[in-house]
C-alpha cells in the first residue's frame, strides 16, 4: 500500500517536472540508439545501415515518449489541465461574460461561506468547554421572567447540589453583577472592572484549565478567606500586558487587596456564551455565606454524570425540588427546567439562523439559474465551434467533458474570490461587538467553511454545466454547420428551457423578497414600539458611590453629584438608577395591602432603585402622583412609584396613588406616583409590573447617572468625568454612552438578521432582473430576422415592442404567482420570527408584487425598444 | 545473420502480457547486476531467443514505473565502450518483489500448462 502511495506521489511530482524528465529520457534514448548502432557496426554493417537498424529495433521514439509520460505521470489530471487551459483560453476571448460570471459566483459563494461560518460558530460547533454535550443549564420558573425569577438562592443551590444524583457538579454564578462591578485602584487612573462572582467549582464544572496560575482554593471561597480573583485573558493582556508575573501579586479592587491567583485561557469566552455583547474582565469567588440572605442570586450550570440523559436529570429535578421545598417552607416556588447548555445559548436563534441560511441558499440557486442561462446562451453562440470539433472527431462525451471543465473553471475561480469575500465578511461579522449574538465573535473561515465552499462550488459546477450539456447532446450538431446564420429562431425546446429558468428565478426572488419584506416590516414595528422612555438626547455613565452602605451619606453624596452635573451648561436634567431598562434586572415581591393573594400569584415585580429626577432624565412619563424628592429620606415614610402594569395587576384599575403596598416581604410603602409602562427586558416583550424605590431608602446595585442634554455625549464626556472626579477621586474611567446604544443592542440580533436577509433579497431582485433582461434581449437578438419579416409584413414598431414587453410580463407573472404561493408557506414557517406582522401581510405582498412587476417591465422595455427599432431591410439582408 | 533473424516471421512473435515485461526487467537486473536500458532490452531478446515482440523503446516506460515504485534505482554512468548511459540496478525492495512475482508466475505457468494439456487430451 505504501508502495502505491509513494508511486502516486512520484507520479504527481512527475507532472510538474515534465521538461526535466523528458530531457532525461531523450538523452537516455539517444544513448540507447548510439549503443545499438555501435553494436551493429561491430557486426559489420555500414554506419548508415547500422543506425537504420538501431532505429527500427527501437521503435517509434514519439510513442515511446508518450508511453513513458503516461506511465510516469497522471494522464487524467493532465487531460484535465489541458481542458482547463483550453477553457481559460476561451474565457479570455469572452471577457465580459467571464467577468460577470465570476463576479456573480464570487458574491454567491462569498455570502454562503460567511453565513455558514456564522452558523457554524453559533449553532454547529460545540461550546468552547470540554465535553460540552454534558453541560446543562438550569432555570427556575421555566426560564421565563426576569433574572430573579429564574435564579436560585444559596440554600436551594446547596440543597439541590447535595441531593441530586444526575449531576457530577453543579456550579453557579451571580448574574446580577457585571459592568463596573469593581474598580481597580493603585495603577494609574482608577479603572472599571467588569466582574462576576462564581462558585468555587465553576471552572472545573465547565472543564477549563487556567492559562496561568490556578483556580480558587476551597478556603478562598469561605467567609473571611483570603480575597482572590481570576482574570480573563483579554483583561490580563489589556491591563497587565500579559505578564505572567502578575499571578500571585495582589491588586486593589475597590477598597481591598485581592490576590490574582490565575488567568483564564483565551479560548474561554465566558461573556460571549452567557452575556453576548458584554464583557467580563475578572471572576471573584462567590462567598456563599455572604450571599445567603440576599435572595435569588445564582444562575446554575451543571455537568451531567456520564451516561445520564437530560430527560433523566429533568425527571429527577421535577421530583426532587418539591421535596426539598417541603423541608424549607421559607423557599419560593423553585423549579428546575433543564436545557443542554448549547440549546439554552443558541437554541432560540436556530430558526433565525436557518432562515438566514435558506435565504443565502436561495441566492445561490438564483445565481446558478442565472449563470446556467448565460452558459446556455453562450453554448448556442458557440454551436459552430462544437459542430466543428465534433466533425473533427471529438465524441459527445469529450465535448460534455469540455463543457463541464469550463463550468468547473468558472466555479473554481468564483470560489477562490468567493472564499476571499467570505473571509472578509466573516471577519467583519465577528468584530461586530455591539451585536448581542452569542459566540458570534468566534466566527471564522475554518476547514468546515472551506469544505462548504468546495461543496457549493461543486454544486455550481454541475448546475452550470448541465444546461449546455443537455443542449449539445440533444441537438444535431451537424445542423449548425449547414445553418449559415442565426436567422431562424431557435427550437421551441430551448426557448422553453430558458423560459422555465427565468420563471423559477422570478419565483425564487419573489420568495426571498416576501420573506425579507415580512422581516423588515416586523423590524420597523419593533422600532416603533413605545419604549416608555425617550432615548433621544439621553446618555448614561456608571458612577462610583463612595459610601454605598450608609443611606444618609449615600443620599447626600448623590444629591451633590446630580446637582453639580445639572450645573454643567447644556445639561437639562440628570438622575441615577441602579439598573437601566433593557439591561440587568431584578425582582422583588410587591403586594397591595389589604388584598388576599393565593400562593401561586406571588409574582415579583421589577425593582429599580432610583434618585429623584431619574424619571425625568430618562423621559419616562408620570401619569399620576409625583416623582421622588430628596425629602423621601432614609428616616422618612417609605415611598414607591409603580408602573401601570403593577397598578392594573394589584389595584385592579383603581387609582393606587396614596395607597399602601408591601414590598419585599414586609416593608410598608406608600405609593406616590404611577408611570406609564417601560419596556424592561426587550422591545418585543410587553412590560411586567415594576416599581421604583428612592435611592435613599433601598440599597442600589450599582449606579448609572442618566443625563439629558441636547449636546452629544462626546462633548460632555470630559466635563462630566471631571465633575465626578472632583467629587470622588476614585471614580473609575467611564464612558458617557448614549441611551440609544442600549436600545440598539437590544434589537441588534433582529437588526443583524433583517439586514442580511434584506441585502440578500435585494441581490436576488437584481439578479432576477438581470436574468430576465438577459433572456429577453437574447431572444430578441436571435429573432432579428423574424422581427424584420413581421415589420416588412406591416407590423408597426409599437406593436413589436408591445409583444416583447407582453412576453416579459407573462414570464414574470407566472414566476410571481408561483413565488407568492410558495411565500405563503414560507410566511407561516417564519411566523414565530415576525413581530406585529401577519405571515400573509397584504401590504408587504402588494409592495413585492409591484416591485417585481416594475423590475420586469424595465428588464423587458430595453430589449423591446431594440426590437421596435429593427430595420426590416437591414434585418432581412443581414447575416 | 541479423537479416535472417529479422525476416523469420513464420511464427509471429509473442505479445507481452501486462506486467510480464516488468518481471523480465527485474530478473535481468538480478542476474546481470547494474545495466543500461539498451543492455536490458538486448539481454531479454537474447534470452527469449528473439521470440518476444519488443519495441526496445517500450522498455523505458517499464523502467520508470519500477523506479517510481522504488524497486530499481538509476544512475548516470559510463559504459564499457566509454558512452554515457543511465544504469539501473535492483534495490532491496525490488529483490524481494522479484522473488514473490517469480514464484507467482511459476505457479501460474504450471497451472496453465496442466490446464492446456488437459484440454488437448479431451479434444483428441
Amino acid at each position: 500500500m505504501s508502495d502505491w502511495l509513494i508511486q502516486t506521489f512520484r507520479r504527481a511530482l512527475a507532472v510538474f517536472s515534465k521538461r526535466d524528465m523528458d530531457n532525461d529520457l531523450d538523452a537516455e534514448m539517444r544513448a540507447h540508439i548510439d549503443l545499438a548502432t555501435e553494436e551493429y557496426i561491430g557486426r559489420g554493417l555500414s554506419p548508415a545501415e547500422a543506425r537504420r537498424q538501431a532505429l527500427i529495433r527501437f521503435g517509434g521514439r514519439d510513442s515511446a515518449t508518450e508511453l513513458h509520460r503516461d506511465t510516469r505521470g497522471l494522464p487524467l489530471i493532465e487531460v484535465l489541465m489541458q481542458d482547463l487551459r483550453y477553457a481559460f483560453r476561451t474565457f479570455r476571448r469572452d471577457r465580459v461574460f467571464t467577468l460577470v460570471a465570476v463576479l456573480i459566483l464570487a458574491v454567491g459563494i462569498g455570502a454562503n461561506v460567511a453565513v455558514f461560518s456564522v452558523i457554524n460558530a453559533i449553532l454547529l460547533r460545540p461550546l468552547p468547554f470540554s465535553d460540552p454535550q454534558r453541560l446543562a443549564w438550569l432555570a427556575s420558573n421555566r426560564g421565563e421572567g426576569g433574572l430573579s425569577a429564574i435564579t436560585y438562592n444559596v440554600e436551594s443551590y446547596e440543597e439541590f447540589q447535595r441531593h441530586n444524583q444526575s449531576f457530577e457538579q453543579i456550579a453557579g454564578y451571580n448574574p446580577f453583577m457585571g459592568d463596573g462591578a469593581w474598580k481597580l485602584l493603585g495603577r494609574g487612573e482608577p479603572q472599571p472592572v467588569d466582574g462576576i462572582q462564581v462558585t468555587g467549582n465553576f471552572f472545573q464544572t465547565l472543564g477549563v484549565q487556567p492559562a496561568v496560575g490556578r483556580f480558587f482554593l476551597p478556603e478562598e471561597c469561605k467567609k473571611g478567606g483570603r480575597p482572590a480573583v481570576i482574570l480573563s485573558n483579554a483583561f490580563w493582556h489589556r491591563q497587565f500586558g500579559g505578564d505572567p508575573g502578575i499571578v500571585g501579586q495582589s491588586i486593589t479592587l475597590d477598597s481591598s487587596q485581592v490576590t490574582v491567583v490565575g488567568v483564564l485561557p483565551e479560548s474561554f469566552d465566558f461573556s460571549s456564551v452567557f452575556f453576548p455583547a458584554s464583557n467580563i474582565d475578572a471572576f471573584g469567588p462567590a462567598i456563599l455565606d455572604d450571599l445567603r440572605d440576599t435572595g435569588n442570586v445564582l444562575s446554575m450550570v451543571g455537568r451531567l454524570k456520564p451516561g445520564v440523559t437530560f430527560a433523566q436529570a429533568q425527571a429527577e429535578a421535577t421530583a426532587l425540588l418539591p421535596e426539598l421545598r417541603a423541608a424549607h417552607p421559607n423557599w419560593e416556588e423553585y423549579s428546575a427546567t433543564i436545557w443542554s447548555l448549547k440549546d439554552y445559548v443558541s437554541g432560540k436563534l436556530q430558526r433565525s439562523l436557518i432562515v438566514l441560511w435558506s435565504a443565502v441558499g436561495l441566492i445561490f440557486l438564483i445565481i446558478c439559474v442565472n449563470l446556467s442561462n448565460l452558459m446556455l446562451a453562450r453554448t448556442a453562440a458557440r454551436n459552430k465551434e462544437f459542430a466543428l470539433r465534433s466533425a473533427l472527431g471529438a465524441g459527445r462525451g469529450r465535448l460534455a467533458r469540455q463543457l463541464l471543465t469550463e463550468s468547473l473553471a468558472l466555479s473554481i475561480t468564483g470560489s477562490i474570490f468567493g472564499v476571499g469575500l467570505g473571509f472578509a465578511l466573516t471577519t467583519y461579522f465577528s468584530h461586530q461587538t455591539s451585536v448581542a449574538l452569542p459566540l458570534l465573535s468566534r466566527a471564522k473561515v475554518d476547514w468546515y467553511s472551506l469544505g462548504w465552499a468546495a461543496l457549493i462550488g461543486l454544486a455550481a459546477t454541475l448546475l452550470l454545466g448541465i444546461g449546455p450539456i443537455f443542449k449539445i447532446s440533444s441537438g444535431t450538431l451537424s445542423e449548425a454547420l449547414k445553418d449559415s446564420g442565426q436567422g431562424l429562431s431557435e427550437g421551441n425546446k430551448h426557448a422553453r428551457l430558458r423560459s422555465i429558468l427565468v420563471i423559477s428565478e422570478m419565483a425564487l426572488a419573489c420568495v426571498l423578497l416576501v420573506g425579507a419584506g415580512l422581516l423588515l416590516r416586523s423590524f420597523v414595528r419593533v422600532l416603533d414600539v413605545d419604549l416608555g422612555f425617550n432615548p433621544e438626547n439621553a446618555s448614561a455613565i456608571t458612577v462610583d458611590i463612595r459610601d454605598p452602605e450608609n443611606a444618609a451619606k449615600r443620599g447626600a453624596e448623590l444629591q451633590e453629584v446630580i446637582r453639580k452635573v445639572e450645573e454643567i451648561p447644556g445639561v437639562e436634567s440628570a438622575g441615577i438608577s441602579d439598573m437601566l431598562p433593557l439591561g440587568r434586572n431584578r425582582n422583588w415581591g410587591l403586594w397591595a395591602k389589604g388584598r388576599l393573594y393565593s400562593r401561586d400569584s406571588m409574582l415579583g415585580a421589577y425593582v429599580r432603585v432610583v434618585s429623584p429626577g431619574y424619571l425625568r432624565a430618562m423621559g419616562m412619563r408620570l401619569v399620576g402622583g409625583r416623582d421622588f424628592t430628596w425629602d423621601d429620606g432614609p428616616k422618612g415614610q417609605p415611598v414607591i412609584i409603580i408602573n401601570q402594569a403593577a397598578a392594573r395587576l394589584h389595584w385592579l384599575g383603581q387609582d393606587p396613588v396614596g395607597r399602601t403596598a408591601y414590598v419585599a416581604g414586609s416593608m410598608e410603602c406608600q405609593i406616590v406616583g404611577v408611570i406609564s409602562d417601560v419596556r424592561q427586558r426587550s422591545l418585543e416583550q410587553a412590560a411586567g409590573p415594576e416599581f421604583f424605590i428612592p435611592i435613599t431608602q433601598a440599597y442600589p446595585e450599582g449606579a448609572d447617572l442618566v443625563i439629558r442634554s441636547k449636546l452629544p455625549p462626546q462633548s460632555l464626556q470630559s466635563t462630566v468625568m471631571n465633575t465626578l472626579r472632583s467629587l470622588n477621586p476614585t471614580q473609575p474611567v467611564a464612558e458617557l454612552r448614549p441611551i440609544q446604544r442600549i436600545v440598539d443592542k437590544s434589537v441588534s440580533p433582529r437588526r443583524f438578521f433583517v439586514m442580511l436577509v434584506a441585502v440578500f433579497a435585494l441581490l436576488g431582485l437584481v439578479l432576477a432582473a438581470l436574468g430576465i433582461y438577459g433572456v429577453i434581449s437574447y431572444s430578441v437578438a436571435r429573432q432579428t430576422q423574424e422581427i424584420g419579416i413581421r415589420r416588412a409584413l406591416g407590423a408597426t414598431g409599437p406593436q413589436v415592442q408591445l409583444s416583447v414587453i407582453a412576453r416579459t410580463l407573462r414570464l414574470a407573472l407566472i414566476g410571481v404567482i408561483l413565488g407568492i404561493i410558495a411565500s405563503v408557506a414560507v410566511g407561516r414557517w417564519i411566523a414565530s420570527l415576525l413581530f406585529g406582522t401577519q405571515p400573509g401581510d397584504p401590504a408587504t405582498l402588494a409592495v413585492i408584487v409591484l416591485m417585481l412587476g416594475i423590475v420586469a417591465l424595465i428588464a423587458g422595455y430595453i430589449p423591446a425598444r431594440r426590437a421596435a427599432r429593427v430595420d426590416p431591410v437591414v434585418a432581412l439582408r443581414g447575416n | 545473420m541479423l537479416n535472417r533473424t529479422m525476416n523469420t516471421k513464420k511464427e509471429s512473435k509473442l505479445d507481452l502480457l501486462q506486467g510480464t515485461l516488468d518481471l523480465m526487467v527485474l530478473q535481468t537486473l538480478a542476474v546481470m547486476g547494474s545495466l543500461h536500458g539498451y543492455g536490458i532490452a538486448r539481454r531479454i531478446e537474447q534470452v527469449s531467443g528473439n521470440k518476444v515482440l519488443l519495441n526496445q523503446g517500450t522498455i523505458y516506460a517499464s523502467l520508470v514505473r519500477l523506479q517510481q515504485r522504488g524497486w530499481i534505482s538509476a544512475e548516470w554512468g559510463t559504459s564499457d565502450n566509454n558512452r554515457k548511459a543511465k544504469f539501473y540496478s535492483l534495490t532491496k525492495k525490488g529483490r524481494k518483489r522479484l522473488a514473490e512475482d517469480a514464484h507467482y508466475w511459476q505457479r501460474l505457468s504450471d497451472v496453465m500448462s496442466s490446464v492446456l494439456a488437459m484440454s488437448k487430451e479431451g479434444n483428441k
